[in-house]
């Protein structure tokens, strides 16, 4: 066992471990916080792929914008669904066995990759300043690039819409 | 080193929990949740197949780099939507926001 290894193997523990909690916890505020654990645990295998720029991203997105922001909406509609309620639904058996099927099926698809017991390839480093000029690059990738700008700006628009205050007559 | 097989089945894993919690979960920012963790077992396989298979070139870390805007772009819609919901109708319930059910 080599230390990225050991690594691995308990940051996969804990992050599995958190998202089995945030599927299961009755309280939604504790959900969120067990979200930040999981795509926290997330950042760091990010970081283990020898990728820091993605892991920095994952943290300020992921954990400082949208967990943040689905816990705020679990605190603005609080009041509707007190803790002691059911939270899981009648069906939640054959929820999970078709989860569990759709894992197996997986695991399946993994085991017979060929490239599965590979390792990572030797000179990997994509410097920061080669994906930022990629990005803006018209050979490169400007397209996807202005597609998700815009994409984020029609969302931003259309949920400001939406979550608008009723008016009279709604 | 670790071998991809094992960040594979990492992700494996990762999503199925999601998808339990989508299934299973009564509340909606529940069910959003669930997804946010589907997209991440994504993303982690994007970036292992990345790292492990073609990393002399942008195309996995730019296809990872959308994913994200497009998962921050609907937890924005999907939360708007929640609480015009709650504001309208006092749920989050996903059984009882059923006006199109036929």
């Amino acid at each position: 066992m080599t230390v990225p290894q050991i690594i691995f193997l308990a940051t996969a523990a804990v992050t599995l471990i958190a998202a089995l909690m945030v599927v299961t916890v009755p309280r939604l505020v504790h959900a969120g916080l067990w979200l930040i654990l999981a795509l926290g645990g997330i950042a760091v295998l990010f970081i283990l792929l020898e990728n820091g720029f993605l892991a920095v991203v994952q943290v300020a997105i992921y954990i400082d914008a949208i967990a943040i922001l689905i816990i705020i909406a679990v605190m603005l509609t609080r009041a509707v669904m007190s803790d002691t309620d059911p939270q899981i639904n009648r069906m939640w058996l054959a929820s999970a066995l078709a989860s569990l099927i759709i894992m197996a099926g997986l695991l399946v698809i993994v085991s017979q990759a060929p490239d599965a017991s590979r390792g990572p390839l030797v000179d990997a480093e994509v410097g920061l300043d080669a994906l930022g000029r990629a990005l803006v690059d018209v050979d490169g990738f400007i397209l996807p690039f202005e597609v998700a700008s815009v994409l984020l700006v029609a969302a931003l628009v259309g949920s400001i819409m939406v979550a608008m205050t009723p008016t009279r007559g709604d | 080193m670790v071998p991809l097989s094992w960040y594979l089945t990492l992700a494996a894993a990762l999503f199925a929990v999601g998808l339990f919690g989508v299934l299973a979960r009564r509340n909606a920012i529940a069910i959003l949740m669930g997804i946010e963790l589907m997209l991440n077992a994504v993303n982690l396989n994007l970036l292992a197949f990345w790292r492990y298979l073609w990393s002399d070139n942008l195309t996995g870390v730019v296809f990872i780099i959308v994913v994200l805007a497009v998962a921050a772009a609907e937890v924005a819609v999907g939360l708007a939507l929640i609480i015009s919901i709650y504001r309208r109708r006092s749920t989050v319930v996903v059984e009882e926001i059923d006006l199109l059910r036929w």
